[in-house]
């Protein structure tokens, strides 16, 4: 027998222990298991998957599956036909998942230019709301404006504004906490 | 996926609480079927006409295609427990293929039969609402014992497991039919016991959809 064949049936003997150990509830034997298949489920995804994160989260599913079904295992058969089948099934969802996901996208080129990076949809959505913070902030009651101002856009500690103020620190608080309740409230259509 | 590969084992590790293993396929299906052949002798003795059933049973035909619906059920079942575990091979789904086809062929030979005996009222309607009431009657509570056995494995592919138990417990109902069913299936009867068939699989369908997608969320 070659040696990779009888590496393989070695290995297999060996996990299929350890899962025979966990379906008696060892904790120790499940977790080295689980680590131990880890390589082989990646090979496995990778066969269907290219992006890293994708083969990541189909090996995720797998170790859940496995978990789930981990009575159904008998210990006479092969673990690994047992574990691939379960990491093929997997696969295959997570491509028809994949699959439905884009024929239900719509193409635009726009949305791709301007969101295809996270950091730039951040960067939108950011100046979008300065767009409308302006106005908000320029509607508050002037004390209330004035300790927004101080505290949150010039970043002064409540001493340093009590002092320039010359308003105590517990008013600045309640002024800066009004302030905030209503600006939340003009820039989310009137929430709390 | 937030949670990294890592914390995932440790986390299933530390919830691995100790698992009855699930019986043989084989095992599980014996047993339904003996459940199910104790409750249908009894039901068998106690309510059906056997003087009746034993003057048709000297009719090739009709033990032909009793054996044909039987061993397709058993089949079916049978299939569907293998098919319920994950490294059992997709083509248990063809094992009762072969009896259903000899099913089709044999109720197709007695309606032939039927027609040539009675001419154009060959398709009247015989006695068909009672069998398809007996079909879905007998279907229904055989199905959810069936699934529910079937459910324990958590199948990967519950659709198909379903389906192809939906198909056994159909068959099995329409070999019970004939000991409460004294007559020669007119065609419009086959297509009746057909419509009700493909309402069980079709419902056993369902359920095997709505337990996939229950599944997928736990």
């Amino acid at each position: 027998m070659a040696p990779e064949t009888n590496r393989a049936l070695s290995r297999d003997r060996e996990w299929s222990e350890w899962m025979a150990a966990a379906q008696r509830g060892d904790r120790a034997a499940y977790e080295r298991l689980l680590r131990e298949i880890l390589p082989f489920l990646r090979a496995l995804a990778a066969g269907r998957h290219r992006a890293p994160d994708r083969i990541e989260d189909v090996v995720q599913d797998v170790l859940l599956t496995v978990h789930r079904v981990r009575h159904t295992y008998d210990p006479a058969r092969p673990f690994s036909h047992w574990l691939a089948a379960i990491a093929r099934r997997r696969s295959i969802d997570a491509l028809r998942r994949r699959g439905r996901t884009e024929a239900a996208e719509v193409s635009d080129a726009q949305a791709y230019e301007t969101f295809a990076d996270p950091r730039a949809k951040q960067e939108m959505e950011a100046r979008d709301r300065a767009a409308g913070l302006g106005p908000a902030i320029a509607s508050l009651p002037p004390g209330q404006r004035e300790a927004l101002e101080m505290l949150k856009l010039r970043e002064l500690s409540l001493a340093e504004a009590s002092r320039a103020s010359g308003k105590s620190v517990a008013s600045l608080k309640v002024s800066v906490h009004r302030a905030i309740r209503a600006l939340r409230a003009q820039l989310t259509g009137g929430g709390r | 996926m937030s949670e990294t590969t890592e914390r995932l084992i440790e986390r299933l590790a530390a919830e691995a609480e100790p698992v009855r293993r699930l019986p043989a396929p084989a095992v599980l299906a014996t047993l339904w079927l003996l459940a199910v052949g104790a409750v249908a002798a009894i039901a068998i003795l106690g309510f059906s006409d056997l003087d009746v059933f034993a003057r048709r049973a000297h009719d090739l035909q009709l033990l032909l295609d009793m054996m044909a619906t039987l061993t397709t059920g058993v089949a079916a079942v049978v299939a569907a427990f293998q098919l319920s575990l994950p490294d059992r091979a997709p083509a248990w789904a063809l094992l009762p293929l072969p009896p259903l086809a000899a099913w089709i062929a044999t109720s197709g030979y007695g309606c032939y039969r039927h027609w040539i005996a009675f001419g154009p009222d060959g398709w009247e309607l015989g006695e068909s609402t009672h069998c398809f009431r007996f079909i879905l009657a007998v279907s229904a509570p055989l199905g959810v014992s069936l699934l529910l056995m079937l459910q324990r494995a958590r199948p990967l592919a519950p659709v198909r497991v379903a389906i192809v138990g939906g198909l056994g417990v159909a068959a099995i109902a329409a070999c019970l039919l004939q000991f409460f069913h004294p007559f020669d299936v007119t065609l419009l009867d086959l297509s009746v016991h057909v419509v009700a068939i493909a309402i069980v699989i079709a419902a056993a369908s369902l359920w095997g959809r709505w337990s996939g997608r229950r599944e997928a969320r736990s």
